[in-house]
């Protein structure tokens, strides 16, 4: 096994220049580059109108990824579509690169229907809300791939507090032991909620963790989009070749409050989040393609076109949005409903009418 | 004093930690923060981080750390964030707390109470409206119990704390901000036992937590439109269940109408309703009737309002009571 490399793989420093960390490196052409920042700035435009939506009672909550675009994009950007991804729920970047509209997503917050609406057929699973279940279910997937003859590779996104949850440690140890080609990508955001980083765990990082599994460990700068790309293209390559399982920890921060519930002068410092506003990996990243000549006004152009486009779909879609009818309650429960179930329904239903 | 029930129970706590050490609080959020509801707000700062700090994010833990806190004589008061995430540390629940006394012939108690903020009605995002509370009342070895004012959870979370048993302590979250007096001399009772929130000559309605408020509400709309009167019995305690208490009155009555948000199926109600119609077949002017949450998964938050039991629905069964009659 590779030793363990503390210092966090970076391929662009803060100002915005190239830098080595070998053996990573990237392969993208001039319009993959500015594709990956035009993603990070849909990614920001439509987590903001989220937040706008719910401010204005449109949405019950909404968990916002400001600050994180980096790490979402990255990762997705070297992943094939059909590989499957398993998300917390802070993962909107994910969710739009894989084409799932924003509506879709705003169903959840919406309140209108649990889990989103048409994941799967982006080779992404429903959101997980039980902390760190789904990394078990991302193993699982893992090691369907095989067994139906294909080569893809699954992604499991946890969070630095998921990784104190049990189901996390099994999912790890599971797919060392079977050698599935599953990543484990942790967004590192420093916060569960109110709770720092030092009071999930005294590992020297998240990333270490990996050595007890007897899987190799990477640390990434989670605000550098190149070094996440590079990252997971590597391990999804190792996975993809029958190499097994990686650990990613992408060290990042959540800029923006837990979710618009939460009040997070609480519990953590204004200094502390200015810190990280100085590390925002947007202008970092439009400071290197400057650098490197590939940005210029067309570009931010193109960006805000597209997130304009996403703003308008998910305001048409959750604004004043109808809800299901209320049948649906009771379509899904089973592969068919039962009788009992259709009873219910019908009384569900003939309550609703008199009350009109 | 007039306090919200968060506010009351943090009082309790408060209270709780202040006349005995042996009292510990913790769970996610609980310290820094002062909990997600502001249930246990201040507790860190008065109490140190020795009787009241956050935990990582892992509710096996929570529950196995406070047993083994338990056995060696602390009184730990562990908080769960959510009734959807009790579901981790099932195994610590129902394999051990439950059963730890029983398994050393009683030479252990392992007096934990783990508070749980729970049911539906504040339109919240999935797993976290869940009635859990049939898993906890099947399983031997815990008390379970919720209340439903502001003053009966300051009382009842105290007399969970004083107890040497396991108790699941239940909040239902859409009365957290409702205000009641917390510390005047209300009508109270022990843990255990069940009270009667409103006489009534006509109809038994059993309820408990969040319910208990929609039965009241129905009562009075029952008396104005209808001239009926319902009487209003709140379970408090759902394990051991106070039969005796609910024996009482429909002995008087005649007709149980049992109400819980949570599915039909194997729900509380089915248990009262069997022993309802076991122990008093002769008292009954009609069958006990359950009114409940649908045999579905918790609805989105849309459709939550509707799914509910509300006033209607205990007014359409209790209408239904009135169908029965023995000529
Ligand atoms: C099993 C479980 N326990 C508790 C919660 C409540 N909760 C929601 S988010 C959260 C913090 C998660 O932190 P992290 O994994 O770092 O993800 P982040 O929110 O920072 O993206 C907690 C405790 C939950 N959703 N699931
Ligand atoms: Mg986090």
């Amino acid at each position: 096994m590779a030793d363990f490399d503390p210092q966090p793989v970076a391929l662009i420093t803060p100002e915005g220049l190239p830098v080595d960390h070998p053996p990573f490196d990237v392969t993208l052409s001039s319009e993959e580059l500015t594709e990956l920042y035009e993603w990070m700035v849909v990614t920001r435009a439509v987590d903001a109108e989220f937040v706008n939506l719910q401010r204005q009672g449109q949405l019950a909550l909404y968990p916002s990824c400001r600050g994180q675009e980096a790490a979402q994009v990255g990762c997705a950007a070297a992943l094939r579509r059909d590989d499957w991804l398993f998300p917390q729920y802070r993962e909107l970047g994910l969710f739009l690169m894989r084409g799932i509209p924003a509506s879709a997503v705003g169903a959840v917050w919406r309140g209108t229907w649990h889990g989103g609406w048409g994941f799967p057929e982006h080779a992404c699973a429903a959101m997980s809300i039980p902390i760190g279940t789904h990394a078990l279910h991302a193993v699982g997937a893992a090691m369907a791939a095989p067994r139906l003859g294909e080569d893809s590779v699954t992604v499991a996104f946890i969070g630095d507090g998921a990784t104190s949850e049990g189901d996390v440690h099994e999912a790890l140890n599971f797919a060392a032991v079977k050698a599935a080609p599953c990543v484990f990508y942790i967004q590192n955001n420093q916060w569960a909620i109110s709770v720092p980083l030092s009071e999930q765990t005294r590992a020297p990082s998240l990333a270490h963790k990996a050595v007890g599994y007897g899987m190799p460990g990477v640390r990434v700068d989670g605000n550098d989009v190149l070094a996440c790309w590079a990252v997971t293209e590597q391990a999804a390559a190792r996975a993809r070749s029958g190499g097994g399982p990686t650990l990613i920890e992408a060290v990042t921060y959540r800029l923006a409050p837990h979710t618009t519930s939460d009040d997070p002068t609480r519990y953590r410092t204004q200094d502390e989040v200015d810190h990280w506003e100085r590390l925002d990996p947007l202008p970092r990243y439009r400071r290197y393609l400057t650098h490197r000549g590939l940005w210029h006004e067309e570009v931010e152009d193109r960006a805000r076109d597209r997130a304009a486009r996403m703003c308008a779909e998910l305001r048409d879609g959750v604004f004043d949005a109808p809800d299901v009818p209320p049948s649906e309650l009771f379509a899904h429960v089973l592969h068919e409903p039962t009788k009992d179930l259709l009873e219910q329904s019908g009384q569900l239903l003939a309550e609703l009418s008199r009350k009109e | 004093m007039a306090a919200t029930m968060v506010e009351a129970i943090n009082t309790a706590l408060r209270e709780a930690m202040a006349e005995d050490e042996r009292v510990v609080v913790f769970g996610q959020d609980v310290a820094r923060q002062g909990g997600v509801f502001r249930v246990t707000e201040g507790l860190a700062e008065r109490f140190g981080p020795q009787r009241c700090f956050d935990t990582p994010l892992a509710e096996s833990a929570i529950v196995g750390v406070a047993l083994g806190m338990a056995m060696r004589g602390l009184r730990p008061v562990p908080e769960i964030q959510f009734d959807g995430f009790t579901y981790p540390a099932l195994d610590q629940i129902v394999s051990h707390l439950a059963k730890y006394r029983n398994r050393t012939r009683g030479q252990l108690s392992v007096p934990v109470t783990l508070r749980v903020p729970s049911f539906g009605g504040i339109g919240a995002v999935e797993h976290h409206s869940e009635s859990t509370e049939t898993f906890w009342a099947h399983t031997a070895g815990l008390r379970v119990v919720t209340p439903a004012t502001a003053a009966d959870a300051h009382a009842l979370l105290r007399q969970s704390i004083d107890c040497d048993d396991p108790v699941i302590f239940l909040e239902p979250k859409r009365r957290y901000w409702q205000s009641g007096d917390a510390t005047a001399e209300v009508p109270t009772a022990g843990l255990g036992q069940a009270l009667v929130r409103r006489s009534g000559t006509d109809v038994t309605v059993v309820a408990y937590g969040g319910t208990v408020g929609t039965a009241l509400d129905a009562a009075e709309t029952a008396r104005r439109e209808y001239g009926w009167e319902l009487e209003v019995v709140d379970l408090r305690s759902l394990a051991p269940l106070d039969f005796p208490a609910i024996a009482a009155s429909v002995s008087r009555t005649g007709r149980c109408v049992v109400l819980h948000e949570g599915p039909r199926t194997l729900g509380l109600g089915a248990e009262i309703a069997a022993r309802v119609q076991e122990e008093l077949f002769w008292d009954l002017e009609a069958p006990v009737l359950r009114v409940t949450g649908f045999d579905t998964p918790y609805p989105p938050a849309r459709w939550e309002k509707a799914w509910l039991p509300g006033v209607d629905r205990l007014l359409d069964s209790i209408d239904r009571s009135f169908g029965y009659s023995h000529d």
